[in-house]
């Protein structure tokens, strides 16, 4: 949750400071990605603030009736009032479980890909900075780890984890266990595109100017190499938080991730997907909406920042 | 030529190694094959002597020498639940697998290509903007829910498409039996293929459209159009060729992927395949079932790599087989 | 009628801010078997002008007004169709990195024969023989081995002959080379273009040879022009320019030649640097870096004034000019 926090109090700060850059212009001038930024934005309140907004508390068992089990949307007909988005099969309020599992689905994605970053960012400043034998190691591992693809290799670890543990002490772990599998499987996409830079910045002159002042390594290297790679590093991290929410997604969806009794979006879809054959469309339907529109606005909003961050001449 | 087969051959080998390295402590760790076979009602001191027997108390490498030995004659144990050899009941399954891997890739090839390659020479048309449309709609989308919207759409709202299993098959050698010979067995193709596909192509649409554009400003490719040669010849040969190497590497990373998105594809159709299967054994804790499907899924992804770097340097002349680069 | 004719050629590039003018004014003819200079320093829309002759520009640039008349005909107002049957036939182009030239998939034979199938109606034998032919032609050794090796295999120098060659397969009119020699090493430079002057040559082909270097020029072409910030600012046979240059950039130009410095002393460059597209100030483009610069500099464009065999675009030339001819004037009235 700390991770939503940063974001919402980072963003104002940074916002003074692009005012009169091309991003910022380029940002009023497209519709697209007004768009994605607001939408984005919403869904990260919704999920900061879902225990304000949810009417029930999908986690409580004294609030959930099986009675109310299967209703289906306040506007269709059988529909409660109490509840606008209907229930799912456990009778929970599914705008209630929506918003918490927006929440999980979020913060995953959020802390896989912190993880994924941090990884990669310490690991792709090694191999750039001292080059050598470090640097060509590091890039085999990082080749061996591309080569296995991140979601077998999720659910190959998840998958056994499970058997090993069991089911319950599993579920209790669900979370952590997403974030650290998500979150290592996918530094080399980070490490490489860091050490590509890091070897641009090496040879320019203040790398140099910074060495011969005596400055440290890891000085030079955090103070005066990260500040440049801000770009791509950003625009990495948009669409692999949307790749992670998709991982993170699909193994709840194999039952290899978060719980039934702690929903994330994925989740929610694979308990209602068992129902959509007798007509209760709206358990996945629903949360299935919300999901994809998560994911594509950040897709959006990291084309959009690819191209501006890396502004081409030409406009075709 | 033999030298580059050589080398694959030793880069294989160690992969496998690893592989069956890691397929041996999942199986030391993962269950009592004790409790399996002789269930509870044992004595202590009974279970140890078949322990004993059994080599369970044998040093760990030992006991993976003993391993790999049995698993190069093919023997990865018996499946529990099955009661048959494990590798005997996943091969089994493969073909099932592998026919739903082909018709999806099928489905990227025969679209990504021509689709990113007009988006690249077109980019400002109306349709090419539809397509990067369709592709960012398309990535944003996960397998699974292609799956369950197909199925809602075409069997449940028309009942146009059958929505599970592999329907009719014919068979064509020892296990293999085919659903692409019969009109029933197509029908069951179809569905499952498009959403395997489903994330892959507008990846590959992308990727190719990228490409291409960038190989268009090529000084090559000007100097293509300054040799006056025809606009087919400069995309479809000169451009595409080149477009085509990154994109094969990609491709052969991609394979992976898609063995394990035939998982999630193969769970939402009930399709009788490995990935279906290999859910079922972690549910039933079938440890012997677990490590057969890793061993033959690395085996996959040894095959399909060793392929593609094989493809990769038969189409570019920078990359001599010798070995060397 | 000239062999190329070009009026008021003016080119374009649609950017992201705004349009901006690439190239404005050119004017100039180019005779059968002639030799042409374009001198100017990066960025003076040198090769957009090689490449728009050819009607080759890539978007966002476009050609936006004037003609470009071979023998009569304007390919600035071609059909494509048209366009690709004088494309390497009878004007062809040789790029400056012969690295990036050539495709790296497909053998040099298959970019030799694609060439000549593309413009002529023969069997693939033939164009074979042509194409080996051609390749004795610019000296490279063994060329049926060459033939079929792709272009990685071969050294810098040879590509670059290879290059030549297809420049030639068609036998054609014109042959634009844009900074043939500069990618190559120093020692084979002089040969590369021993070999180009020697097959414009025999084969009576008029080459016009774009380049930043004034002693090329100097040595190869009979006809030059200097270029700066998109215009012509100064064209005319090549002896008068290089003996007796008349505007105060071809002279910083001439100045900077290593030949022209004395040794032990630095070279003497030309301050600053040439505006961006964007950025070209107001009056005469070169002002902000001129010694001479006056006060109309700043704020009107010069026109072209004819000095010997040349023609300047220089106020300060102009200027003199009156002044001689007034001077003149006095003279025969006493």
């Amino acid at each position: 949750m700390t991770e939503q926090v940063d974001i919402l109090e980072a963003r104002p700060s940074a916002w003074q400071r692009l005012r009169d850059s091309h991003l910022w212009h380029s940002f009023v001038t497209d519709r697209v990605a007004q768009l994605s930024l607001l939408v984005f934005v919403a869904f990260a309140l919704m999920a900061l603030l879902a225990p304000l907004l949810a009417p029930f508390n999908p986690y409580d068992p004294a609030q959930i009736d099986i009675l109310n089990s299967e209703l289906p949307p306040s506007w269709e007909e059988g529909g409660d009032p109490a509840f606008w988005l209907g229930t799912d099969a456990q009778g929970r309020d599914l705008w209630s479980t929506i918003l918490y599992g927006t929440r999980i689905s979020l913060t995953i994605g959020l802390c896989a890909v912190a993880l994924q970053a941090a990884l990669g960012i310490v690991i792709g400043l090694l191999a750039g900075y001292f080059g050598g034998r470090i640097d060509s190691l590091l890039m085999r591992f990082a080749d061996v780890q591309l080569s296995f693809s991140t979601m077998m290799v999720a659910i190959v670890v998840l998958a056994v984890f499970q058997a090993t543990f069991g089911t319950e002490l599993y579920q209790r772990l669900a979370m952590l266990m997403l974030i650290l599998v998500i979150g290592i499987a996918e530094w080399p996409q980070y490490a490489r595109t860091i050490r590509a830079s890091v070897l641009a910045e090496k040879r320019k002159e203040y790398v140099d100017a910074a060495r011969v002042i005596g400055l440290r390594p890891a000085r030079i290297m955090f103070r005066h190499i990260l500040p440049n790679t801000l770009s791509p590093i950003l625009v990495i991290s948009t669409v692999q938080v949307a790749n992670a929410i998709i991982s993170e997604a699909s193994l709840s969806f194999l039952g290899l991730g978060m719980p039934v009794s702690q929903p994330s979006l994925g989740s929610l879809i694979s308990s209602g997907f068992e129902y959509i054959f007798s007509g209760a469309w709206w358990i996945t339907v629903i949360p299935g909406g919300v999901l994809i529109a998560l994911v594509l606005v950040m897709n959006l909003l990291g084309d959009w920042l690819r191209d501006v961050l890396n502004p081409k001449l030409y406009k075709g | 030529m033999i030298a580059f087969l050589i080398k694959r051959l030793v880069q294989a080998i160690i992969v496998m190694f690893i592989i069956s390295l890691v397929s041996f402590s999942i199986q030391d760790n993962l269950g009592d094959p004790l409790r399996e076979l002789v269930g509870q009602s044992v004595s202590e001191e009974e279970r140890q002597v078949l322990r004993e027997k059994m080599g369970l108390n044998d040093p760990f490498l030992v006991q993976y020498g003993r391993f790999a030995v049995k698993a190069l004659h093919g023997d990865l144990g018996t499946s529990y639940f099955f009661k048959e050899p494990a590798l005997q009941v996943i091969l089994h399954k493969l073909p099932a697998t592998i026919e739903l891997v082909f018709g999806a890739t099928l489905i990227i090839v025969l679209l990504s290509v021509p689709l990113g390659v007009y988006s690249a020479i077109k980019p400002n048309s109306l349709f090419s903007r539809a397509v990067m449309g369709f592709s960012i709609v398309g990535i944003s989308v996960p397998v699974f829910l292609t799956a369950i919207g197909l199925i809602y759409f075409f069997s449940i709202y028309l009942g146009w498409m059958p929505s599970f299993g592999r329907g009719e098959t014919e068979p064509v050698l020892g296990p293999w039996e085919t659903g692409f010979l019969t009109v029933d067995g197509l029908q069951h193709l179809i569905l499952p293929c498009i959403s395997l596909a489903s994330i892959m192509l507008p990846l590959f649409i992308r990727l190719i459209r990228a490409e291409m554009m960038e190989v268009l400003q090529s000084e090559y490719v000007k100097f293509a159009w300054a040799k006056g040669l025809a606009p087919r010849r400069i995309y479809f040969l000169h451009a595409l060729k080149n477009t085509m190497l990154p994109v094969i590497t990609v491709g052969g990373v991609q394979i992976g992927t898609m063995v394990a998105y035939t998982i999630l594809t193969e769970t939402v159709f009930q399709w009788p395949g490995m990935g279906f299967l290999f859910l079922e054994a972690v549910n039933r804790v079938d440890t012997p079932l677990i490590v057969a499907y890793l061993i033959v899924v690395g085996a996959i992804f040894v095959v399909t790599n060793t392929l593609v770097d094989l493809i990769y340097g038969l189409v570019n002349p920078t990359v001599k087989l010798t070995g060397k680069k | 009628m000239a062999l190329l004719e070009v009026n008021n050629l003016e080119v374009r590039f649609g950017l992201r801010s705004g349009e901006v003018s690439a190239l404005r004014d050119i004017n100039f003819t180019l005779e059968r078997g002639e030799r042409l200079g374009i001198v100017g320093e990066s960025g003076a829309g040198k090769s957009v002008l090689g490449f728009s002759i050819l009607n080759l520009l890539s978007r966002p640039g476009y050609i936006a007004g004037g003609e470009i008349l071979f023998e009569g005909r304007n390919l600035a107002a071609m059909s494509a169709r048209e366009l690709r049957s004088i494309r390497g036939n009878r004007i062809s182009m040789i790029f400056q990195d012969p690295m990036m030239t050539l495709n790296p998939v497909l053998t040099i034979g298959q970019q030799m024969v694609e060439c000549l199938r593309a413009h002529r109606k023969i069997s693939q034998q033939d164009a074979k023989r042509i194409a080996l032919q051609k390749l004795k032609q610019v000296y490279i050794p063994s060329p049926e081995k060459r033939f079929d090796q792709y272009p990685h295999e071969l050294s810098g120098g040879m590509r670059q002959r290879i290059v030549i060659a297809i420049g030639l397969l068609m036998d054609p009119d014109i042959i634009i080379a844009d900074e043939p020699t500069t990618a190559l090493d120093v020692t084979i430079q002089a040969e590369i273009m021993d070999l180009m002057l020697e097959l414009c040559e025999r084969n009576n082909v008029a080459l016009i040879l774009i380049t930043h270097d004034l002693g090329v020029v100097s040595q190869v072409t009979k006809q030059a022009m200097v270029m700066y910030a998109g215009r012509i600012i100064e064209q005319g046979p090549t002896r008068e320019i290089i003996n007796d240059a008349q505007h105060p950039y071809t002279q910083g130009l001439m100045n900077a030649l290593p030949q022209m410095a004395i040794p032990g002393q630095r070279l003497n460059q030309i301050r600053g640097s040439m505006p961006p597209l964007q950025k070209i100030p107001a009056g005469c483009a070169f002002n902000p870096r001129c010694e001479y610069v006056m006060e109309v500099c700043r704020s009107q464009l010069p026109e072209f004034t004819s000095s010997g065999g040349c023609r300047v675009a220089c106020h300060l030339v102009a200027k003199m000019k009156l002044e001689e001819a007034a001077a003149q004037r006095v003279e025969e009235a006493n």
